[in-house]
């Protein structure tokens, strides 16, 4: 894996899930409704459903990545569909305990 | 997982609906031509609001995220505010299409004062001549002076919601402009021939030529409109237009209509579409995840006659509703098919006797009777 995809700036930030998102658990992984800028977003896996409920236990992104028990080689792809639901505020950054 | 992979799982259907209609009431105080629901009287049998609050429990158990509501016109209704409070208090947001009529000033302040809450108001021309051929007399500035208010009481972005016809067409950039005037976001749909526009959609409906012209605006315009994903039969066009690529009939849409009858979508209020009742045992949520209806709508659906056309992928052979009420077969092309068959269709049954070539009608109309003058 390139360092350069390790080194994702998004894997050092603290998040959270916004507190105006619920998840709704379906086959493909959940559906996340923001009832504040109501964006609906398709969580396409049930382990990002797993990650994004774990956010808040974490000390970093990459910490919550390790908990739930994702393989490094997948952590690009997680940075990614993270910096998109990052996007559409479904998480947020959390100020670092 | 692809987006191609995640349409495929969105076709065999979700564990509850994302989009679900329900128009409160029959009762209307206009009648536009273009009605999908045939609206005008109120129905005896309409949920009580006791009724109305036990559909709202079932479906906040349900995770249903927001509901669409209109009608009928819903702020006839007298329990309107609390069905609507209720829901809100459920988590459970709401969207709803109203004429306007009824919001005045203070009525604008209340719906301002809510969260959650989001308003369509219906326009169907930039201009009461337009609009009013449509909607009746006096409907443009009934709309306008529900807008201004709206604006005054400081609502925030509203919707007004276009139904896209022939007449209209040309104002497309008009109506961006008159959203962007109030800070308000534009939606525009596609006319379908369900309720009263079984007898107005030869008159009211794109020709060919502007399917082309609401196409390119869309691509030109798209991420700033919405559409309710409604204009999918275009993408046979070009590239695809923003938005889920799929009839979301029974799968990811249904309607709960005024009795508490629940139709695969809004545009489909016929027997042959009706999953069953909010009143029978176990209520929507059984209706949802078991009616033979709505399971039989989450298996493949068969290309037809589609099938050896090369734009299928593309547009999925159009709108079920739109193939049903003009009377083709729902596996085949749709009625505004963008390559010219389904024109060739409609032709072929215009040409069959009578017997062969009548239409479905919708399931009920509750046009209010024309009144004959006594005296003239």
């Amino acid at each position: 894996m390139s360092t350069e995809l390790i080194a994702h700036p998004l894997l050092a930030t603290a998040l959270e899930l916004h507190p105006q998102v619920a998840l709704r658990p379906e086959p493909f992984g959940a559906l996340a409704y923001h009832y504040g800028n109501r964006r609906l977003v398709f969580m396409k896996h049930p382990d990002m459903v797993t990650v994004a409920n774990a956010l808040h236990e974490h000390r970093t992104f990459a910490d919550a990545l390790t908990a739930c028990g994702i393989a490094p080689e997948r952590w690009p792809s997680f940075a990614k569909a993270f910096a998109s639901l990052k996007e559409s505020d479904v998480v947020r950054e959390r100020a670092a305990a | 997982m692809s987006a191609e992979s995640l349409v495929a799982q969105l076709k065999t259907g979700l564990d509850a609906p994302i989009c679900l209609t329900w128009e409160l009431t029959y009762a209307c105080n206009l009648q536009c031509v273009h009605c999908l629901s045939s609206s005008g009287q109120r129905d005896d049998r309409e949920l009580s609001t006791a009724e109305a609050k036990r559909v709202l429990d079932q479906l906040r158990e349900l995770q249903v995220f927001y509901i669409n509501i209109g009608g009928g016109e819903p702020m006839v209704r007298r329990d309107f505010f609390e069905l609507v409070e209720y829901s809100v208090a459920s988590n459970i947001g709401v969207k709803f299409s109203t004429n306007g009529a009824f919001i005045d000033a203070d009525k604008a302040r209340r719906l301002a004062a809510m969260d959650y809450l989001d308003i369509q108001i219906s326009l169907d021309g930039v201009d009461a001549v337009t609009n009013d051929a449509v909607r009746g007399e006096g409907s443009y500035d009934m709309a306008r002076r529900a807008m201004d208010n709206l604006a005054a009481a400081d609502f925030g972005p509203f919707k007004i919601s276009v139904v896209v016809t022939r007449q209209n067409v040309p104002q497309l950039d008009r109506f961006k402009a008159l959203a962007d005037s109030y800070g308000a976001q534009l939606r525009i749909t596609r006319l379908r021939p369900s309720g009263r526009g079984v007898d107005s959609w030869d008159h009211l409906h794109p020709t060919n030529a502007q399917q082309r012209e609401i196409y390119d605006w869309l691509i030109a315009n798209g991420e700033h409109v919405l559409t309710g994903d409604s204009f999918f039969h275009l993408n046979a066009l070009g590239p695809s237009l923003p938005g889920l690529n799929m009839c979301g009939a029974g799968r990811v849409v249904c309607l709960i209509d005024p009795i508490g009858d629940i139709y695969a979508c809004p545009f489909v209020i016929h027997d042959e579409f009706r999953a069953g009742n909010v009143r029978d045992p176990g209520g929507f949520a059984e209706v949802w995840k078991r009616s033979d209806l709505f399971t039989s709508l989450r298996e493949p659906q068969s290309a037809g006659a589609c099938a050896s056309c090369g734009a299928f992928d593309a547009c999925q052979g159009g709108c079920m509703a739109a193939k049903f009420f003009t009377g083709l077969p729902l596996d085949g092309p749709d009625p505004e098919c963008v390559t010219g068959h389904g024109e060739t269709e409609l032709a072929a049954l215009a040409a069959q006797p009578v017997a062969v070539s009548l239409k479905p009608r919708p399931a009920m109309d509750h046009t209010k009777p024309v009144r004959t003058p006594v005296f003239s």
